[in-house]
């Protein structure tokens, strides 16, 4: 569903985020990131929607190379891609049902339309008693659950998650894991997210890779990584434990 | 000198408030442009907005004049008052609109870029509605500066209360009316920034 090849960037500071990133994500699985601060993270995950344009290397999102597109195609490609991030990015003006409906409204859906579509996804977050609140008014775990709703408006295939519980407590944290393991199935949304809580990682992913320094240096199924006592991801496990 | 007072205040309330109508509608775009306009248009537009901030309104009065004429076939009266002030508000006004937008969380217009937004559906979107309680103060500092400028606009013969302070006040040596001008001067900055900043609030949902 995802396939990223020789991903390379390269900011204008002379670090190299990106250092030749290969990454497949199969349709239907949930595939989680860790790394160290600083070890291309978020670059990686923006790189999926091109938020973050690669210096080189190509991005295929469900068979369409985006890394080839114009950029009215590359809008209409991103509308298939939802992401949530760290600090929910809600708009202050708009109410839950209001920020819910903006990537229908970018994507010229009638009026008519948005009210129903709008309300089936508040109900899939169940928050569906909150329509009419400002963000401001809700609890870090329901604004991210509005993001999610937001995100999945356009019943993307891939949702792309940056730190999307760090900023939550653990309690907040398992809910919005379930909420994601929930739609993964229900939806068979294909899931990509970045975390640096090895936690997130053993709850939820299927397959699991380690980045370091802009390299991927170990990718796999979750169970089987975490049991091989050589592996990044084991002593990553043994370093936080 | 209710007599003189009243009408006074209405033609500083004509002019400000056409004045403030003009400099939105010529302002808010500009500064739109100025901030999220296309790259080659956006320096010249900036060093055409900082030509017109820097020059002091008493010479953009009269520098201005020529195009009031053209407009409106006089330079004097309060109509033509509105000339200048707009002229002298609207480089002013791009600028807060600009800086109200760049406030805006970076993040909510990557969001946007995420969810498939083109530049234009960003800044309608996305930036004004979020930016709306900082235009409105925006407006408010704008609207206030126009009160303080339009009684400079009375000397060159603009009326309201102004004109009426120079003519009766000064020239005349009638200090009361002087002092009752000056009092509903303060009076109506004192309204103007009383219902922006209630706005503004009542508009801030963060
Ligand atoms: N816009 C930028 N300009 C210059 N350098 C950047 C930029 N964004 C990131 N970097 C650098 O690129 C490297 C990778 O950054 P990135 O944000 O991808 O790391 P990360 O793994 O997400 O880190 P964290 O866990 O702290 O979020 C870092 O060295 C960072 O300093
Ligand atoms: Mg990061």
């Amino acid at each position: 569903m995802i396939e990223l090849h020789r991903l390379r960037k390269t900011y204008p500071g002379g670090v190299a985020a990106l250092d030749g990133v290969d990454l497949h994500v199969a349709p239907g699985e949930i595939y989680g990131v860790v790394g160290r601060s600083g070890a291309g993270k978020s670059t990686l995950l923006r790189a999926v929607n091109l938020l973050e344009r690669p210096d080189s290397g190509t991005v295929r999102v469900a068979g369409q190379e985006l890394t080839a597109l114009g950029s009215a195609e590359l809008r209409a490609a991103r509308r298939r891609i939802g992401m949530i991030f760290q600090q929910f990015h809600l708009l202050s003006a708009r109410t839950v049902a209001g920020n819910v409906a903006l990537p229908l409204e970018l994507a010229g859906v009638a009026r008519s339309q948005r009210g129903g579509r709008v309300r089936e996804l508040l109900d899939l977050v169940g928050l569906s008693d909150k329509a009419g609140e400002h963000p401001a008014r809700l609890s870090g775990g329901q604004r991210q659950r509005v993001a999610i709703a937001r995100a999945l408006a356009t019943d993307p295939a891939v949702l792309l998650c940056d730190e999307a519980t760090s900023a939550l407590d653990p309690y907040t944290t398992v809910e919005i894991l379930h909420l994601l393991r929930d739609l993964n199935r229900r939806l068979g949304l294909t899931i990509l997210l970045i975390t640096h809580d090895l936690g997130v990682v053993e709850r939820i992913c299927d397959r699991a890779g380690v980045l370091d320094a802009g390299r991927l240096v170990e990718s796999g199924p979750v169970g089987g990584l975490l049991g091989e006592p050589g592996s990044a991801l084991s002593a990553l496990a043994q370093a936080v434990r | 000198m209710i007599d003189l007072l009243l009408p006074a205040t209405g033609e500083t309330l004509h002019m400000v408030g056409l004045a403030t109508l003009f400099t939105v509608l010529v302002g808010l775009p500009l500064g739109v442009l100025l901030g999220y306009g296309p790259a080659p248009v956006r320096p010249v537009l900036g060093a055409v907005v900082n030509v017109g901030r820097s020059v002091p309104f008493v010479i953009l009065m009269i520098a201005v004049i020529p195009l009031t004429r053209a407009l409106l076939g006089t330079s004097i009266g309060t109509a033509a008052a509105v000339v200048p002030l707009t002229v002298g508000a609207i480089p002013f006004f791009a600028r807060l609109v600009e800086g109200a937008l760049r406030d805006v969380d970076p993040g909510l217009t990557e969001a946007g870029h995420a969810f498939g937004a083109t530049r234009v559906q960003i800044v309608a979107r996305i930036l004004l509605p979020e930016a709306l309680p900082a235009l409105v103060r925006g407006l408010t500092v704008t609207a206030v500066a126009l009160v303080g400028y339009s009684a400079m606009a009375g000397v060159i013969g603009g009326g309201g209360l102004g004109y009426l302070a120079i003519r009766y006040g000064y020239q005349r040596f009638e200090t009361d009316v002087m002092l009752a001008t000056v009092a509903v001067l303060v009076a109506l900055v004192q309204l103007v920034q009383f219902t922006g900043d209630r706005l503004a609030r009542r508009l801030d949902r963060r």
